[in-house]
């Protein structure tokens, strides 16, 4: 047995320390210890992103991440995104506009979406398509994605230049 | 989907890495982005006690291009690679290849060193690399060398790196003419049916120089000089993609899975091909 680690995360602003093995993968660590249970785990393959976190300003398959590589990183979950009473636009939007059918994928499309909008702010339809990729809907409810990505980005954009 | 237990390691420097690879010999693995190997881990098809992650190493990031050669660290992730403006106007195959491998959330952690140290006949990064002539610099505790790409693949998952090396860079001779990465592939994220990346000089109409390679098509990359030769002295028309074609359906050795049956991979593999030379020479 390969001994434990003391790792230090922070996770949606809050600091976490805790012991762990080194193999013990991301997802794991939020869900089970850290009681984070927004990411899910749906293929466990690194194909499907309805575990995608934020770790260090990248999206990331946290599936496909061992705890030991995390250790001293900034993670946001869909928790540290928006919460009920204080919804994020892109989670107003996906209600809005039916962006969910069975929501299995939503936390893990939603975090996607919202680095996507930080890196292209007013995305194309096909910027959008090739931005989100790497998330499956089994539900195949991707036209819908697309429309609520843009109208969160419409309304972002929009409440950025009334604060200019 | 447990990996079996290991012990994490995070040097701070290559000499730490070389270290640590001199003590543990194969039971240690190096690790860069982890995209590759820890699918592997999960699936206990390989075996890792001590996982080395790169993350820390300094030195083996950063695209360095000067006037007859690119430099790129081998933790330089893909996402960098088709984010970097001056790259894109140095060397466009890299991108275009770039954007064609796995998802967004891989390409953040995916690295370039991992993709081409692997020795995974399904990785893109090999052919290419052997179409551009590129070299891979290994440290090792004798020092660095560096080892032609075209040299580098010997089978699945073997390659000319020994267990006590670690690749750190890789460098690219300034591609001149016309460029194409073409991949089928069977969905997002899927490794190709077969790919092909080709680098071609137009002189006036006339083709003179032809490098081309190909990805998945046998148990390592498949740089054809057969096929490049066939296209050099003319005027890439039907006659000469024929040639090329044929002669680098008699380099390649695919064999059936899931993508398909021989007879298939070689008809793809065709049609792939002749859509990379078009594209690059209508380019060139």
């Amino acid at each position: 047995m390969a001994k434990k680690m003391h790792i230090k995360l922070k996770v949606n602003g809050k600091e976490e320390e805790f012991l762990a093995e080194p193999r013990e993968l991301l997802i794991y660590t939020l869900r089970e210890r850290l009681n984070i249970t927004g990411p899910h785990i749906g293929c466990e393959t690194s194909h499907c992103g309805a575990c995608t976190v934020t770790i260090n300003g990248k999206s990331v398959k946290s599936c496909t991440m061992f705890v030991a590589q995390a250790d001293g990183a900034d993670i946001t979950t869909i928790e540290g995104i928006g919460a009920a009473g204080n919804l994020h636009p892109l989670q107003e939007a996906f209600k809005e506009h039916h962006g969910l059918q069975c929501g299995y994928c939503t936390p893990g499309m939603i975090t996607r979406a919202a680095k996507l909008l930080e890196e292209i702010p007013s995305p194309t339809e096909e910027q959008i398509r090739f931005g989100m990729a790497g998330n499956i809907c089994r539900c195949t409810g991707y036209q819908n994605i697309v429309k609520s990505i843009q109208a969160a980005a419409a309304q972002m954009n929009a409440a950025r230049e009334a604060a200019e | 989907m447990i990996p079996a237990a290991f012990d994490y390691h995070r040097p701070k420097d290559i000499a730490g890495v070389l270290a640590l690879l001199a003590e543990h010999g194969d039971t240690a693995r190096v690790m860069a982005g982890g995209h590759s190997l820890i699918p592997m881990m999960k699936l206990r098809m390989t075996d890792v006690q001590h996982l080395i992650d790169l993350q820390d190493v300094g030195g083996l990031s950063g695209i360095e291009i000067g006037s007859t050669s690119i430099r790129i660290g081998a933790l330089v992730t893909q996402a960098e690679l088709i984010d970097h403006a001056r790259l894109a106007i140095a060397a466009p195959i890299l991108r275009e290849a770039a954007l064609q491998i796995a998802d967004p959330q891989v390409r953040y952690m995916g690295t370039i060193g991992g993709n081409v140290a692997n020795g995974d006949p399904g990785n893109d990064m090999p052919g290419l690399m052997q179409c551009l002539n590129a070299s891979f610099t290994l440290a090792g505790p004798d020092g660095e060398r560096q080892v032609a790409a075209r040299e580098f693949y010997e089978a699945a998952y073997v390659t000319a790196r020994s267990d006590d090396e670690v690749l750190t860079a890789v460098t690219i001779p300034m591609p001149a003419g016309g460029h194409a990465y073409e991949k089928q592939k069977r969905k997002i994220g899927d490794y190709a049916t077969a790919a092909a990346a080709v680098q071609i000089v137009n002189s006036g109409g006339t083709c003179s120089s032809a490098a081309i390679a190909m990805t998945n098509l046998s148990d390592t990359p498949v740089f054809s000089e057969a096929a490049g030769a066939a296209l050099v002295g003319s005027s890439v028309d039907n006659a000469a993609l024929n040639a090329a074609v044929a002669a680098m359906l008699e380099d390649i050795d695919p064999t059936e899975d899931n993508r398909g049956p021989v007879a298939f991979k070689k008809h793809a593999a065709g049609v792939i091909l002749r859509r990379a030379i078009e594209r690059a020479w209508s380019r060139a």
